[in-house]
């Protein structure tokens, strides 16, 4: 696909799709989103980006390629439940802590966001390892 | 007593670098750890012999009620001492007759960590760690069995002994949970407190009868006891150990574990005795027709071990005093009577029995520890034996049926000292026969066993009172529940079993001198004995191994339209049963509420699900499913389930992609499959429909009260926060997340091979794409399967697409 149109797009939807992201992901705790939607924008935007310049191209993108993406986000979701046996509470409970920043206030961060992250890492890196072979013949 | 536990399977791990390092020396070295647990136990039988019970208790699970907790009472003190002592010989002797074995070290380690094993579970309060301890003795037997794994023999014989006593293992387990069930409680110390009621509740037979099948295939009791005779394939060493003292004998040990709580039941002694005699007769009988030493000594432990279940299930105090008594002999001459066939064999070449003939010249210690060992199980004073069969006959007289029982408890001892006699004197006795290997004496560390083992005998039966009184007495205290009190001597005057003693030794000194005859005799109706319970478990194994191919065949055929087939099928199937044989009553809903726009909706979704079905071209199909997943969304906004309506949005998109770059690649559409079988797929897609429909009908709040309550409530309290479904997603259900993307994980690295392999295959020989080596394994996977031939044929037919697909449609004809 040569599209002048779709590849002058791409290159400015790419960032803010991961931003997107990024934001749906973070956002998710309170609003729809989260890690398994954020994962799924992400790795829908790296196809978009292979659709208007190649796959070559998105593989030169990835800051990670897929199967190390799948990799550290189990590893990140897995780590993220172990917190809390060093805080004498079982496997998987949910640790959280207010963190004040001046001028903004209280933010809650939790191991859950974590595992969120993990989620999201993993979701688009499974999707990517489908999906970018499959573009690329 | 935990440290003492773990002592030995520490120990275990350092035994392999130990060996390196002392070659020669590490047996010896290795006997000092359960050389200093049996003195550490030693010093209990004061307090024990007493009447004291040590405990040690950890928390384990303590929300379920699980404790890791030990105790030592006078059983397990008999117990382990026992597996202590003969760990000491064992492991001595295991140096000399291996030795320059490549894999001593792992023969120590084995050792070690059964010996451990045995520790825990005579040790072992909990049901559940006695359990844990149990499987982990069958799990090292089966490591100690196989030991020289590259025979056949050798892991054909592990693996029956695994899988009999592990099958065994499994029933136990239930039987054990239905016990806890039914005492309210996990600990033997408070279920044994509580017996009368116990006993009582409807549960307790049950469970009686999945922890006898545990015991007896542990205990090799009939039909169970062939896996213990094949099992001589090990090293003698292993055989001595496992068979004579210790394994075989833990199915013993949980009979009379279990005695206070059950004894006196009609089907508790009804099943052991029976089941016991049985074994004790046929091991008997058997032990008579074998010419191997180790078979003998094989057959007439599985005699040993149904007399001891027959006295357990007899009961009452002599019955209960003859058993530990009949334990703790046994255990020292089988257990001498063992080590020397290793050293006869390790000296002569030989265990054949009809090659064997005045060895007394060459192995002068050898053959006086097998003479008093001999002597000790034909039961002739002054040895331990005599004493303990004394008290068994007394035993017998004082039993129900007691006619039958003391018959057949005098034909098995008959058969006994005529087996002594072959195993013990016979070999030694007599002309000096030419040999494999020209016989000379054994080492030390192979004479150590046998002669410290006979000494114990002597010295036992000519003092008991030197700690073996103390010592029996504990141990039936603990299996009566009351106290025993055991005052075994040589001479109890003229009795009635004493008499039995006087026949016993004279028939079997008959038996032994025709014996040639018996063997003649019996080798005629050879053909009848060998349809027996060995031939059933070869016929079973075949039988589960062909319906393991059958089903595999039929579920796991490579078409991925079956998998997807039987997968909505039995979701179907499942949940229309449970939605019938439930009834639910349907709700009724109002037309009148339904909006245009949902009407729009709909009708849309028909026509695009139509347009899927009809549509010629394959990216307008899949453009049309694409539009009834948008459409799907579009629902879940409607509701208010923006979350859902986001991933099913996103999901629809990525799938619409991934179908038009997978049917890319694909040949043009054609219809390849059978009438019939569209036909057939039609009805199951209809009846899912159906069913699903019927699901929504009747899945109403009225119906089924919601489960989100819980959620709604502490989302924000317990959650920190307001999305409830991330909430559920990362939190609440943060398990179940954690599972599905590892399978999205697996699947994913499972398509990539697929998609790796197609293009190594594409670009032939010369290919340089990097394969690294689970792309390898998987494609060697892959090419067995259906799919992999279909790839062949693809590439065979050669046509002027774009190469093949593993993923293809698959519809060959």
């Amino acid at each position: 696909m040569t599209s002048l149109i779709l590849r002058t797009a791409t290159r400015f939807l790419l960032p803010l799709l991961v931003l997107f992201s990024l934001f749906l992901l973070v956002r998710g705790h309170h609003e729809p989103g989260g890690g398994f939607s954020g994962g799924l924008v992400a790795a829908a935007a790296f196809v978009l980006y292979g659709l208007a310049f190649g796959i070559a191209e998105v593989r030169k993108a990835l800051p990670l390629d897929p199967r190390t993406l799948i990799g550290s986000g189990l590893l990140i979701a897995v780590t993220s439940t172990t917190f809390s046996l060093f805080a004498g509470q079982p496997l998987m409970t949910s640790l959280w802590w207010k963190v004040a920043i001046p001028g903004f206030g209280d933010l809650d961060l939790g191991t859950p966001l974590l595992f969120d992250l993990g989620v999201y890492l993993a979701v688009a890196g499974v999707t990517l390892l489908i999906i970018l072979p499959l573009a690329e013949e | 007593m935990t440290v003492a536990i773990l002592s030995g399977f520490v120990l275990a791990l350092l035994a392999p670098t130990l060996q390196r390092v002392a070659d020669r020396r590490a047996g010896w070295a290795l006997a000092l750890l359960p050389l200093i647990l049996s003195l550490y136990f030693a010093t209990f039988l004061k307090a024990i012999g007493s009447g004291e019970v040590f405990h040690a208790r950890h928390e384990w699970v303590p929300s379920l009620g699980i404790h890791l907790s030990f105790t030592l009472d006078g059983l397990s003190l008999l117990f382990a001492l026992l597996i202590n002592g003969m760990g000491v010989l064992v492991l001595v002797y295991a140096g000399g007759y291996m030795a320059g074995h490549p894999e001593l070290g792992r023969l120590y380690a084995f050792l070690l960590m059964f010996m451990a094993s045995m520790l825990g579970l005579v040790l072992a309060d909990s049901l559940l760690v006695l359990f844990v301890f149990w499987e982990l003795t069958s799990f090292s037997s089966y490591l100690l069995i196989g030991f020289d794994h590259d025979r056949a023999d050798a892991r054909a014989a592990a693996l029956r002994a695994l899988l009999v006593t592990g099958g065994g293992g499994l029933a136990l387990m239930a039987g054990l949970l239905l016990l806890g069930q039914a005492g309210g409680s996990l600990e033997l110390s408070s279920l044994t407190t509580q017996a009368d009621t116990l006993r009582e509740h409807p549960l307790a037979t049950p469970a009686l009868l999945l922890i006898l099948v545990g015991a007896f295939t542990k205990s090799a009791q009939f039909p169970f006891h062939f896996w213990l005779p094949s099992a001589m394939e090990a090293p003698t060493p292993i055989s001595a150990y496992l068979h004579s003292a210790t394994m075989v004998k833990a199915g013993v040990y949980l009979l009379s574990r279990l005695s206070p709580v059950f004894a006196g039941s009609d089907v508790w002694i009804g099943t052991l005795t029976v089941v016991g005699g049985l074994t004790m007769l046929m091991g008997g009988w058997l032990a008579l027709l074998q010419s191997d030493l180790k078979r003998i000594l094989a057959y007439s432990t599985v005699s040993a071990l149904g007399t001891l279940t027959m006295f357990l299930g007899i009961g009452g105090p002599l019955a209960v005093q003859a058993a530990m008594a009949f334990l703790l002999g046994h255990a020292l001459y089988k257990g001498a009577l063992f080590l020397v066939a290793g050293a006869v064999d390790h000296e002569t070449g030989t265990r054949d029995v009809d090659r064997l003939s005045g060895l007394r010249r060459a192995m002068p210690f050898t053959a006086l520890a097998a003479g008093i060992s001999a002597l000790s199980m034909a039961g002739l004073p002054p040895l331990f034996g005599f004493i303990a069969k004394e008290l068994s006959y007394e035993a017998t007289l004082g039993a129900a049926w007691s006619t039958c029982v003391t018959t057949a408890a005098v034909v098995t001892n008959i058969l006994l000292v005529a087996a002594a006699g072959v195993v013990g004197l016979r070999p030694f006795l007599g002309q000096t026969l030419p040999t494999p290997k020209p016989a000379h004496e054994a080492p030390l560390s192979l004479l150590l066993g046998p002669l410290t083992l006979s000494v114990v005998s002597i010295a036992s039966g000519l003092i008991p009172a030197m700690g073996v009184n103390e010592l029996l007495s504990a141990a039936s205290t603990s299996v009566l529940g009351q106290p025993a009190d055991i005052d075994l001597a040589l001479w109890h005057g003229v009795t009635p079993a004493l008499g039995l003693s006087a026949i016993t030794l004279l028939g079997g000194v008959g038996v032994f001198a025709s014996r040639g005859l018996v063997r003649k005799s019996a080798s005629c109706c050879g053909r009848v004995s060998s349809w027996g319970p060995a031939g059933w478990y070869e016929l079973a194994l075949r039988r589960m191994n062909g319906l393991a191919v059958g089903q595999t065949q039929l579920l796991q055929s490579g078409y991925l339209r079956y998998y997807l087939m039987m997968t909505v099928a039995a979701t179907v199937g499942l949940t229309g049963y449970a939605l019938l044989g439930r009834g639910t009553p349907a709700t009724a809903w109002n037309w009148f509420d339904v909006k245009f726009y949902e009407v729009g909706l709909v009708a849309l979704m028909l026509l695009a699900t139509l347009g899927a079905l009809l549509l010629k071209s394959r990216l307008a199909a899949v453009a049309s499913l694409g539009v009834v997943g948008y459409c799907v969304s579009l629902v879940f906004v409607l509701y208010g389930a923006p979350d859902l309506a986001m991933t099913q949005f996103l999901v629809e998109t990525l799938t619409v992609i991934l179908f038009v770059l997978v049917f890319y690649h694909l040949p043009e559409s054609r219809i390849v499959s059978e009438t019939s079988a569209r036909w057939r797929d039609a009805v199951l897609a209809l009846v899912t429909g159906v069913l699903m429909t019927a699901l929504v009908l009747v899945g109403t709040p009225e119906n089924y009260p919601p489960i989100s309550e819980y959620f709604v409530e502490h989302s924000v309290t317990r959650g920190h926060g307001r999305n409830i479904v991330n909430v559920i997603l990362v939190d609440f259900r943060g398990l179940d997340t954690l599972g599905e993307i590892t399978v999205l994980s697996v699947a994913a690295v499972g398509v990539h091979a697929l998609l790796k392999l197609r293009r190594r295959s594409d670009s032939g020989s010369e290919t340089s794409v990097a394969g690294p080596a689970p792309v390898e394994a998987a494609g060697m996977l892959t090419q067995k399967t259906p799919m992999g031939e279909l790839h062949q044929e693809d590439r065979d037919a050669g046509d002027d697409r774009r190469g093949s697909s593993p993923i293809r449609e698959g519809d060959k004809p």
